[in-house]
This record gives structure tokens, sequence and C-alpha cells, in this order.
């Protein structure tokens, strides 16, 4: 994608191409404000983190970059949600909340995979795109399946229900189905936190491994886990972007002392 | 800084600091003890002087484990795992320490009756006391968190190098004089040489304290003093 993308807000965190760019976002429940101006870029294909204590506002962003708060009526967007190279504004009400989530995925705290078979799974982000061609339709579902690191162990038993796979071999068939269609950004809310060491340790490698291709945004309550798999962190309080940098800043030296006292278990 | 939700982990980083103000308690002693040992010809101090370092080695073992244990259990980040790194790195520092005011106090046994004469004695004892004022003042600055007195020991290096570079100097004077001289000239000159070990030590604290507390090495390049290497070149040549 283009390198020279016209910057906005919080330029002093830029340091490579940019996919979206969070610009000024309010988000209201009806009433109650739970978004306040909040500012920072996604970069491209990098993972970034977005941590903080419950009720912050985390997930609540993270839905926004997919308009899953479209789903419930009186909920209202203010600001912007830039997504490159399309240059659209994804919270737009001009924009068809459909049309951001082909483009974006999204995978859940808990694995939700539908009551099929496995294959179907996967193949589903497809087929609601229209693609049809089985050759094709086979292709993809492996490429997504190999890409989840679940293709070994699902590979002779496709055509079985996907309720008859562990947690965690759940979560990844999740994110193959995610995958499938080739988003432009996969968003992931808590996605180890119902799952145990193992699966979580598989999950995380598997990120390591899609960060160079896709455009990762992350939720997470373990902050050892953003440390280790993100490049870029966002530190939220009570709806409200407090620092933004790279992992490795906001790990060992954040500016914030809210940002400090929340990693270091002092917050409250 | 508000303390830890886990106040469990707030007692585990607070008994660390406490050790290591112990340890560096013990060393300061040693090595007052050591020279003094010295300057008095009192082999039965230096005795003691060469058994009190178990006590510190004791100290850093313990303190190596507690960091690790505190490590593994509360999975420090920022402020508190540069805490629990420098305390490791602290440790290691002062241990060493107290391994060279051992050695100066084994060389007090080693000469037994051989002493040199007290003006001889004079400058290592300067040095010592140079030495301790720094040890002192990086223990302090480590205890205060108190970035500017960390600053202060390193850059105060110099002073002591170069008065080991004069020490050097006057005992190499003094062996020409007579060789009879050399045995002790050597043993002084290799204690001289602990002690300027020792103030390296103490600037190696101040740089852990600094990057503790500011998140970042020292950027500067730290003045130097020491050119015992040049004098001995220097001397070889006139000669």
């Amino acid at each position: 994608m283009d390198a020279s993308i016209p910057t906005k807000p919080a330029d002093a965190h830029i340091d490579g191409p940019v996919r979206a760019h969070v610009v000024n976002l309010s988000f209201y429940y009806g009433e109650k404000q739970a978004l306040f101006d909040v500012s920072f870029p996604i970069h491209d294909r990098k993972a970034t983190a977005l941590i903080g204590p419950s009720g912050c506002g985390k997930s609540t962003l993270l839905r926004a970059l997919n308009r899953m708060h479209d789903l419930y009526p009186g909920n209202r967007y203010e600001g912007e949600v830039i997504l490159y190279p399309e240059q659209i504004n994804i919270v737009s009400p001009e924009v068809d909340p459909m049309l951001v989530r082909l483009k974006i995925g999204m995978v859940f705290q808990k694995p939700n995979p539908f009551p099929k078979p496995i294959y179907d799974n996967v193949a589903a982000g497809l087929w609601v795109r229209g693609i049809r061609k089985k050759s094709i339709v086979d292709e993809r579902v492996e490429q997504a399946l190999k890409q989840a690191a679940l293709w070994d162990e699902v590979k002779d038993r496709l055509r079985t229900s996907a309720y008859g796979l562990s947690g965690g071999q759940q979560q990844r068939l999740c994110i193959a189905r995610a995958l499938a269609p080739d988003p432009e950004m996969l968003l992931l809310d808590e996605p180890t936190s119902a799952l145990d060491p193992i699966a979580t340790a598989r999950i995380e490698e598997l990120m390591a491994e899609l960060a160079p291709s896709v455009t990762i945004v992350i939720v997470t309550h373990n902050m050892q886990q953003a440390a280790r798999i993100s490049s870029y962190t966002a530190f939220m309080h009570i709806g409200c972007m407090v620092e933004f940098d790279k992992t490795t800043t906001i790990f060992t030296t954040p500016k914030e002392s809210r940002t400090q006292d929340y990693i270091t278990g002092r917050f409250g | 800084m508000p303390d830890h939700t886990a106040k469990a982990f707030d007692s585990d980083l607070q008994d660390l600091a406490r050790m290591v103000a112990e340890m560096g308690g013990l060393a300061e002693k040693q090595i007052a003890d050591s020279v003094d040992a010295l300057a008095k010809r009192d082999t039965a101090l230096a005795q003691r002087v060469t058994q009190l370092d178990a006590s510190i080695d004791a100290l850093q073992s313990e303190i190596e484990e507690k960091a690790v244990l505190t490590i593994a259990r509360r999975q420090p980040m920022a402020v508190d795992l540069r805490e629990i790194v420098g305390v490791l790195r602290l440790a290691a520092d002062i241990e060493r320490i107290g391994d060279l005011a051992k050695n100066i106090g084994k060389r007090v046994i080693a000469l037994n009756s051989e002493f040199p004469p007290p003006k001889l004695i004079r400058g290592v004892e300067h040095m010592a006391d140079l030495v301790l004022g720094q040890l002192k003042m990086v223990l302090d600055s480590y205890a205060r968190r108190d970035v500017s007195k960390a600053m202060a020991v390193w850059r105060g290096d110099e002073e002591i190098d170069a008065v080991c570079t004069s020490v050097f100097r006057e005992l190499l004077t003094y062996m020409m004089e007579d060789p009879r001289n050399i045995t002790f000239c050597i043993h002084l000159m290799f204690c001289a040489k602990n002690i300027e070990r020792m103030g390296d030590h103490a600037t190696n604290i101040a740089e852990t304290v600094h990057y503790m507390i500011e998140g970042r090495q020292i950027a500067d390049k730290r003045p130097k003093g020491d050119t015992t290497t040049l004098t001995a070149l220097r001397t070889a040549a006139d000669g």
C-alpha cells in the first residue's frame, strides 16, 4: 500500500504505513458516552494492542471498528475511522456496515463456531461474498486453516462438526474463518482469555506468524501477552486514550503515570 | 508512586532494597577495616575482614534467589522490572567490592611484619577515603532514588583514578631507590589497584541507579583519570 498516506492526529507516533486512522472518535450508547475523542493510528501489517482496566472502552473501540454497535438502535458515533487505501470513513452512517464487516474480520473472547462442519465454518465467509466455485473455496479453506495452524489437526475430518474440536482448536477455527476472505484488518477481542496456557501459546504463535501479512488489533487483559505479541500499544482509561506508543516503550518507559501505574499493577 | 494492588509485591521490593542496603553497609565496613588493618599493621583485623566476605556473598545469593522468585511470581513491568534487574546488578557489584576488600586483607596478612613506612600508606588511605565517600553516596542515591547524586558519583571516579596514578608513581620511585622495597611496594600497588577497582564498581552502581530511575543508559562518556598504564610506558622509555 501507499506509504505516503496523508497523516492526521497523533502523527508523532506514526513510523510506518498506516492501515487505518482513528480520528477524534467518540461513541455513545444512547445517552451514555463511552468513548471520548479517541485518536490513534493503526499501522499496516502490525499488531496493535488495546489495554486498560475493565470498562475503559477498549472493547467498545474494537467493536466500533467493524460497526458492531449498529446492531442496537440509539448508538451513535462521532469522529472518523479512515480506512486506507480506500480512504473511507467506516463509522460514517453513509457507509454500509455490511461492507465494513466484509473488509474487517473479528474473533471474540469465546470461540463461537457455527454448529456446522469444520469446512463450512471456514467457507461461510467466502459463500456470503458470493464465492461459490468449489476449487477456489477448497483452496482458500485449506490456506486459511494452514494460516491458523489448524490444518494438520483437522484435514482428515473437515466434514465433521466444529463442535467436536477442543476450545483452543475452536478458537483457531474462528481465526481461520475470519482469515479465509482475506480481510483488510483482523480484530481480536481477548481471543485467549478462555483458553489454557498451551492453547494460548498456540494462538500467540499464530499471531506472530500472521502479523507480517495481516493488520491486527487485539484487546487483551493480559499485559504480558500485549508485550509479547504487539508492535504498538494503546492504553485506555475511562473512555479516553491515555497513551499510544510502540509496545517496547509502553512496557518499559511509559510517559504517562497512569500507564505506568496500570502496567505495574498499582492502579486505583 | 502509589502502592501495588498486591501488597505482597511491595513488601518483596522493600525486602530486596533492604538487603542491598545491608550488603552495602557490610562492604563499607569491610573497606574501612581492610585499610585500617593495613595502616595499623593489624593482622587480626585483616583476618576478620577476610571472614566478613562470606556474609556478603551469602546476602548476594539470597538477593538473587528472591529477585528470581519475585520475577516469576509477579511478572514485573517497566519501573518494577528495572528495579529488580537493577538490584541484581547492584548485588553483583557490591559482592565484587567485598572481594577486593578481602584481597587487601589477604595482602596485609601476607606482608606479615614487613610493613611499608606510613607515608607510603597515606596515598592508599586517601584513595580508600575517596572510595568510601563514593560508595556511601551511591548507596544513598539508590535509597533515595536520586539521579543527580548518582551522576555526581559517576563523574567523581576520575579523582580516585588520578590519586591511583600518583600512588603508582610514588611507589615506582621508592622501588627504584632500594630493591628491598619492591615486595611491599608491589603489595601496596595491588591494594591501590583494588581500591581503584572498587571505585569502578561504585560508578557501575551509579549507572545502574540511573537506569533504574530513568529507564535508559547514561549517554555521556565517563571521564577517566587512571593513566598507570601510560605511566609505565613513559618510565620505561625514560629509563
